[in-house]
């Protein structure tokens, strides 16, 4: 097993310019967060380039660590769905430092999608800081096209599909990963939970002059049971220095599509006045940070609410009220259902003896998104995922997907595995709404 | 849970049968290209035999499970997986992947934004889905299904 020495080369600390882009946020001042310093505002509007449908975004500043260089990031997509920040490394002006194995290599991952892309790039650190938080010394992901040799390196072939690394085609300027876990891998990359075995495709040390080795396992830190010191693309609000359990996302109700939507990106659970989880329904999260929805007479037990999936997706082939069960896919945007009219369902949100029911209704994807050509808030919109009876046979439709829509009218919680949590908060991972 | 030492005396011939052929190709390939996987993926194997094909399970030893389905023709018609990565696609899909390629760039060009990927091709049938660090999908020829076994016995 290739043993693993981080050593930092630091280039950027000629660089003392004042904070840039607008953050009102003092620098270097750690302040205790008080109610008002845990929430940033977010926006479903299309994103950077105005082409992305039931996309939340949020504006991130981030610093090199310790310093007062600094710069605002604004459309980074919020995703419950994944861990850690992402950026789109032509959208960062400051020179982060990243780690290295010591003989020149640089640390890189790859974060694979379902859609055959894929993000590839440096891992580097920063110090993020939205509303009053501050995550400091923080693994963040810089999403890049390598140059060719011999002034760079190739994407190593582990990591296929499509770089994702253009606003054009990721359609934001990165994405923030607040999702359940603190880690975007956690033990599947470390090197301690998996001694002598193989790493995953997902870290790997490259230079220009040795292009990129085979992966190589990441220390998750203490965290992971490892006294090295955690180098994962790492939950921002994991790393915050309080309100660091969790988040909400809430945004405001929908009638079927609207132009733009606003609201906001709250920090900590049960922490201040503004953040109790009240009477909300928990739904405590297995060891796949999944939760069950019983749907038409299934009970798929591998869902989940995911703010980074832009609809809601559920198996097809099972619901009654279609001919032999089927929702029609749309012709042109077949990732999508195109019933003839509107249709309404019902499911039941589970886990353990917390049950919770929810209307939702899809509509024809190719008539609104066509009829609806400067709109980006769509409630309605939903698609295949997996299809047929869920069975132990037929794990691949046992998924409900509760994309953006599921939060328009919703204050969704989602509690981080391993904070700490405050009196009268359940342990995290959970969703609660 | 399943117990991955469920080896039939059939199976266990079929996979020392298996274990001496060169390798090959993936999705549409020969029995073959099961061992091209299985040491791409550094995995173990596991093979079961149902009544038209035969399963050959490789647990990688990064988590994720593959399951290559072959027909009695010996012909991988069907492969799924879950697990914590989405394994590498170029490797299973073989000479299917650039079709699939081709159609997941046309969804996503289609329309941006983050979900779910389902092709529904008259000739190949991928599904992908979950989320970071917990994934699912399979990948299946509909014309190569052997007599009698549906898409739905398939994951």
């Amino acid at each position: 097993m290739r043993s693993l020495l981080i050593l930092f080369v630091v280039g950027a600390l000629g660089f003392l310019t004042a904070c840039g882009g607008g953050g009102s946020t003092p620098v270097g001042v750690p302040q205790p967060p008080v109610a008002g310093q845990n929430i940033q505002p977010i926006t479903v509007d299309g994103g950077p380039l105005g082409n992305y449908s039931n996309g939340a975004f949020v504006s991130v500043n981030i610093c090199v660590p310790g310093s007062t260089t600094c710069q605002t990031i604004d459309h980074v997509l919020v995703d419950t769905g994944s861990f850690g920040l992402r950026l789109l490394g032509s959208a960062v002006t400051i020179s982060l430092p990243v780690p290295t194995d010591g003989n020149g290599n640089t640390l890189n991952n790859c974060i694979q999608f379902l859609d055959n892309s894929f993000l590839w790039g440096n891992v580097a650190q920063a110090d993020i800081k939205i509303a009053g938080e501050v995550a400091s010394a923080t693994s963040v992901q810089l999403i890049a096209t390598p140059a060719p040799p011999p002034t760079g390196y190739l994407i190593p072939p582990g990591c296929t599909g499509t770089n994702e690394d253009t606003q054009a085609t990721l359609g934001a300027n990165g994405i923030l990963g607040v999702g359940p876990e603190p880690f975007d891998c956690g033990f599947g990359c470390d090197p301690v939970q998996n001694g002598g075995g193989t790493p995953p495709a997902v870290y790997y040390f490259c230079s220009s002059s040795t292009g990129c080795g085979n992966p190589t396992f990441v220390s998750c830190g203490t965290v992971c049971g490892d006294t090295a010191a955690n180098f994962q693309v790492t939950n921002p609000v994991f790393n915050f220095t309080g309100d660091n359990n969790g988040v909400i996302l809430e945004l405001p109700a929908v009638t079927s599509t609207a132009a733009t939507l606003s609201g906001s990106l709250i920090f900590g659970i049960g922490t201040q006045s503004n953040n109790a989880l009240g009477s909300a329904a928990v739904l405590l999260l297995d060891n796949n940070d999944s939760i069950s929805t019983a749907f038409s007479g299934q009970t798929l037990n591998s869902s989940f609410i995911d703010s980074g999936s832009n609809g809601l997706f559920f198996p097809n082939g099972i619901e009654s009220n279609f001919p032999g069960g089927n929702i029609p896919i749309c012709t042109t945007n077949t990732s999508f259902y195109c019933p003839a009219t509107l249709t309404a369902f019902s499911a039941t949100n589970e886990s353990g003896s917390t049950n919770s029911s929810v209307n939702f209704s899809v509509d024809n994807a190719d008539n609104l998104l066509s009829q609806n050509p400067t709109d980006f808030v769509f409630v309605n919109l939903a698609g295949p995922q997996g299809s047929g009876a869920c069975s132990t046979t037929n794990t691949g439709a046992c998924t409900f997907d509760w994309g953006l829509p599921f939060f328009y009218g919703r204050n969704v919680f989602t509690a981080i595995r391993g904070a700490t949590e405050p009196t009268g908060v359940p342990a995290g991972p959970f969703f609660a709404y | 849970m399943k117990s991955k030492f469920q080896i039939s005396l059939i199976s266990l011939a079929l996979l020392m049968l298996t274990l001496s052929l060169p390798a090959l190709a993936a999705l549409g390939g020969d029995v073959t290209s099961v061992h091209e996987d299985q040491a791409q993926m550094k995995g173990t194997l596991k093979t079961t035999q149902a009544a038209a094909y035969t399963v050959h399970e490789i647990k990688a030893s990064a988590g994720t499970v593959v399951k290559e389905y072959v027909s009695p023709a010996g012909k991988v018609f069907a492969i799924t997986w879950h697990g914590q990565f989405i394994p590498n696609m170029q490797q299973l899909l073989g000479t299917y992947y650039q079709q699939f390629a081709d159609a997941a760039a046309t969804q996503r060009e289609a329309h941006v934004g983050r979900r779910a990927l389902s092709i529904q091709h008259p000739g190949l049938v991928v599904q992908n889905g979950g989320h970071m660090r917990s994934y699912f999908g399979k990948a299946y020829v509909p014309t190569m299904l052997p007599q009698g076994v549906t898409a739905d016995e398939i994951q």
